[in-house]
C-alpha cells in the first residue's frame, strides 16, 4: 500500500494544485478577458509571453524564477522588506512558481470561451441597462462557465504534473515541497520500484479520470439559442 | 426643434456614414435602404452601440452625445432588437423578460405584462430560448425591449431572418405596437412591404448618405428620389372602409381623391386602413372608359414624369383629388397617348393591397 510519505506527498500535491488553481483563476480570468477583447498591438507580445511556459523547458522556467526569487532577485528583495524571507525551497515558492508554469493551461481555454461568446450577448446586454461589470457577472460568467470548467481542470492537472520547476525551485523537502512526482523519483533513485509503481499507477488513473471527464463532458452537443 | 436631432460621421475603411436628420418624436419611422446603405449603422448610432468620432445626438431636449458628452448605451432609456432574436440561451424567456426589467428601476412605462400580452408570448415564459420557433424567440426578443420601459424603440430588421410564415406570424404583433405604443419607433428595413405597412415616416438611405426623409405618403410618391423600390414602386394611401359588398365579397376604401374597391377582408366598415397602390397596377386612359375588366376608374391630372430603372419604362405621377398615385407606363404608350403635365386622364387601378 501507499506509505505514510506517499499519502503526504499526495495532499501536498493536491494542495498546491488546489491553491495555485484557485490563484490563477483570479489572475487568469481578466488577462484571458482582455486578450479576448482587446486589439491593442502588444495583445499579439503578451498572449505569447502568456503562452511561453508550453514550450519553455521546465528547467529553464525554473531557473529564472529562482534568480527573480532569490535574495538578490527583485522579487526575493521585495519578499525580504516584506519580512517574508525569500521563497525558494518553501512552499509558498513552489506556489509562485506553479502560477507562472500553469498560466497558459487557466488563461487560453478562458480566452477562447470569451472570444466565442462574441460581441453580440454584451450588446444586448447593454441595450438592457446592464454596465459592463454587471454584464461580466450577469452574461459573461454563465455562458463562459464550461470554459471556467476546462481551465480549472487543466491548470489543476497540470500542476499536479509538474516536476521540472519543482526540482528547481523547491528541492525536495518532505512535507513542503515533496510533490508526488518528486516522490516517485525518490522511489526510482532509491531503487523502490514498487513503491514507484504504485504512485505512478495512482497518477496514471487521477489523469486519465480528469481527461476522461473532461472529454465526455465536451462530446455532450449542446444547442445554441 | 425637433424631438430627436442626430448627426453622426463615422469614417470605416470602404464607408462613410454621414448623416444630419431630424426625426419625429412620435410614430415609426423606417430607415429604409439597401444592405451596405448605412442604416443599421444609424441605428447603432443612435443606440450608443457605434460610436463616431464626430456627432450629436438630442433625444427630447436631452443631450446623449455631443462633443463633451457621451451617455453610454447602458445608460440610455432605448429599447433596443436585433435582426436576430439574441436571447441569453443560459436564461429562461421569463429570466430573458426580467433582464432588462429589473435593471430599469422600475421606470417601465410599458410593463413586462403588457410586453408579454401584447406580443402574445404568455405560455412561453417558463421555457429555455432553444425551444422556441425562430418566430417565437423574435417576439420575446421585442417583449424583452418593451420591458424595460423605453422612451424610444430601435428594431434592427426584426424579421429580416424568418421565413415568410414567420414575417406574417410578427407583422400583426407589430402593427399592434404601432398602435398602441406611444413612443418613437425607430425600424431599419429593406423591405417596402413591411415599411408600407408598418411606417409613418421614412428615411431612405444610400452609400451612408439620406437620400430622403419626410411622411410615408409624400415620401414614396416623390419621383425624384433615387429610392430603388423596383418593381416595387407606389404610393401609400391612408383610407378608411366605406362600404362592404357582401355579395361580391368587395370592400370600399375612401381616400382624399376618390374611392377604390378591393377585396373584402373583413375588415369592418368605417375602420382606418392603409391602401398600397403599386405602380404597375396603375394605368392611364384618356376619354370615357370603354368596356373594361378594370373596376377601379379615378379621374386625375398627370403631374409630372420621371424616368424609371429600365429605359422603356416612365413613372407618371397623377394627382386624384388630394391624393398622388404612380402609374408605370411603356414610353411608347405615353408618347402615344401624349402623357404631359397637365393633362387629365382616367386612371385604372388594377389592384390595391389593404392593410390593417
Amino acid at each position: 500500500m501507499l506509505t505514510d510519505s506517499d499519502l503526504q506527498a499526495i495532499w501536498l500535491t493536491i494542495r498546491l494544485a488546489g491553491i495555485t488553481t484557485l490563484i490563477l483563476l483570479l489572475i487568469g480570468t481578466p488577462i484571458a478577458w482582455w486578450l479576448a477583447r482587446s486589439r491593442a498591438w502588444w495583445k499579439g507580445p503578451v498572449g505569447a509571453i502568456v503562452a511561453l511556459p508550453l514550450v519553455l523547458p521546465p528547467s529553464v522556467l525554473g531557473f529564472y524564477l529562482l534568480l527573480a526569487m532569490g535574495p538578490n532577485g527583485p522579487f526575493g528583495q521585495l519578499t525580504q522588506s516584506l519580512g517574508l524571507g525569500t521563497l525558494p525551497f518553501t512552499f509558498w515558492g513552489l506556489v509562485v512558481a506553479s502560477v507562472f508554469y500553469s498560466l497558459p493551461f487557466m488563461v487560453q481555454p478562458l480566452q477562447n470561451a470569451f472570444e466565442g461568446i462574441g460581441e453580440r450577448p454584451l450588446e444586448v446586454a447593454a441595450t438592457l441597462r446592464a454596465s459592463p461589470l454587471d454584464t461580466f457577472f450577469s452574461v459573461v460568467l454563465p455562458l463562459a462557465k464550461p470554459g471556467f470548467v476546462t481551465a480549472g481542470i487543466l491548470t489543476f492537472a497540470h500542476t499536479v504534473g509538474e516536476f521540472g520547476v519543482v526540482l528547481m525551485i523547491g528541492g525536495n523537502i518532505p512535507g513542503v515541497t515533496r510533490v508526488a512526482s518528486v516522490q516517485i523519483y525518490d522511489h526510482v533513485e532509491a531503487m523502490e520500484y514498487g513503491d514507484a509503481h504504485r504512485l505512478a499507477a495512482v497518477m496514471l488513473i487521477f489523469s486519465f479520470a480528469v481527461l476522461l471527464a473532461m472529454y465526455t463532458r465536451r462530446s455532450q452537443p449542446r444547442r445554441e439559442a | 426643434m425637433s424631438d430627436i436631432e442626430a448627426r453622426f460621421q463615422l469614417d470605416w475603411p470602404g464607408f462613410t456614414l454621414d448623416v444630419d436628420l431630424n426625426l419625429p418624436g412620435l410614430g415609426v419611422t423606417s430607415l429604409f435602404g439597401h444592405s451596405g446603405s448605412g442604416k443599421t449603422s444609424l441605428l447603432r448610432c443612435l443606440a450608443g452601440l457605434e460610436k463616431p468620432r464626430h456627432g450629436r445626438l438630442v433625444f427630447k431636449g436631452r443631450t446623449w452625445q455631443d462633443a463633451n458628452t457621451w451617455l453610454p448605451t447602458h445608460q440610455r432609456p432605448i429599447g433596443y432588437v436585433f435582426q436576430e432574436a439574441s436571447l441569453f440561451p443560459h436564461l429562461s424567456i421569463l429570466g430573458n423578460l426580467q433582464f432588462g426589467q429589473k435593471r430599469s428601476g422600475g421606470a417601465a412605462r410599458v410593463g413586462l405584462e403588457q410586453a408579454i400580452e401584447l406580443l402574445g408570448i404568455g405560455h412561453l415564459l417558463e421555457r429555455k430560448p432553444d425551444t422556441l420557433s425562430g418566430g417565437e424567440r423574435q417576439r420575446v426578443g421585442i417583449a424583452r425591449a418593451l420591458a424595460v420601459g423605453p422612451e424610444i424603440l430601435l428594431m434592427d430588421e426584426p424579421l429580416a431572418a424568418l421565413d415568410l410564415k414567420r414575417k406574417q406570424e410578427i407583422l400583426p404583433y407589430l402593427e399592434r405596437l404601432h398602435d398602441e405604443l406611444e413612443i418613437p419607433v425607430i425600424y431599419v428595413s429593406h423591405s417596402p412591404d413591411e415599411v408600407a405597412r408598418l411606417a409613418d415616416h421614412l428615411v431612405a438611405m444610400e452609400n451612408g448618405r439620406v437620400v430622403a426623409a419626410g411622411p410615408l405618403g409624400e415620401t414614396l410618391a416623390r419621383l425624384d428620389l433615387p429610392i430603388r423600390l423596383g418593381e416595387d414602386v407606389g404610393v401609400v394611401l391612408e383610407a378608411t372602409v366605406g362600404e362592404i359588398d357582401s355579395e361580391w365579397h368587395l370592400a370600399r376604401v375612401d381616400f382624399r381623391g376618390g374611392s377604390l374597391w378591393t377585396r373584402d377582408h373583413g375588415v369592418p366598415t368605417g375602420r382606418h386602413v392603409r391602401v398600397r397602390v403599386l405602380a404597375r397596377d396603375v394605368s392611364l386612359a384618356l376619354g370615357e372608359p370603354g368596356t373594361c375588366s378594370i373596376q377601379n376608374n379615378l379621374d386625375g391630372r398627370v403631374e409630372s414624369l420621371a424616368d424609371d430603372d429600365h429605359p422603356g419604362l416612365l413613372l407618371v405621377r397623377v394627382q386624384v383629388g388630394a391624393s398622388l398615385l404612380i402609374a408605370r407606363l411603356t414610353r411608347r404608350s405615353a408618347a402615344q397617348l401624349g402623357i404631359v403635365p397637365g393633362l387629365p386622364v382616367r386612371v385604372q387601378v388594377k389592384s390595391v393591397a389593404l392593410m390593417e
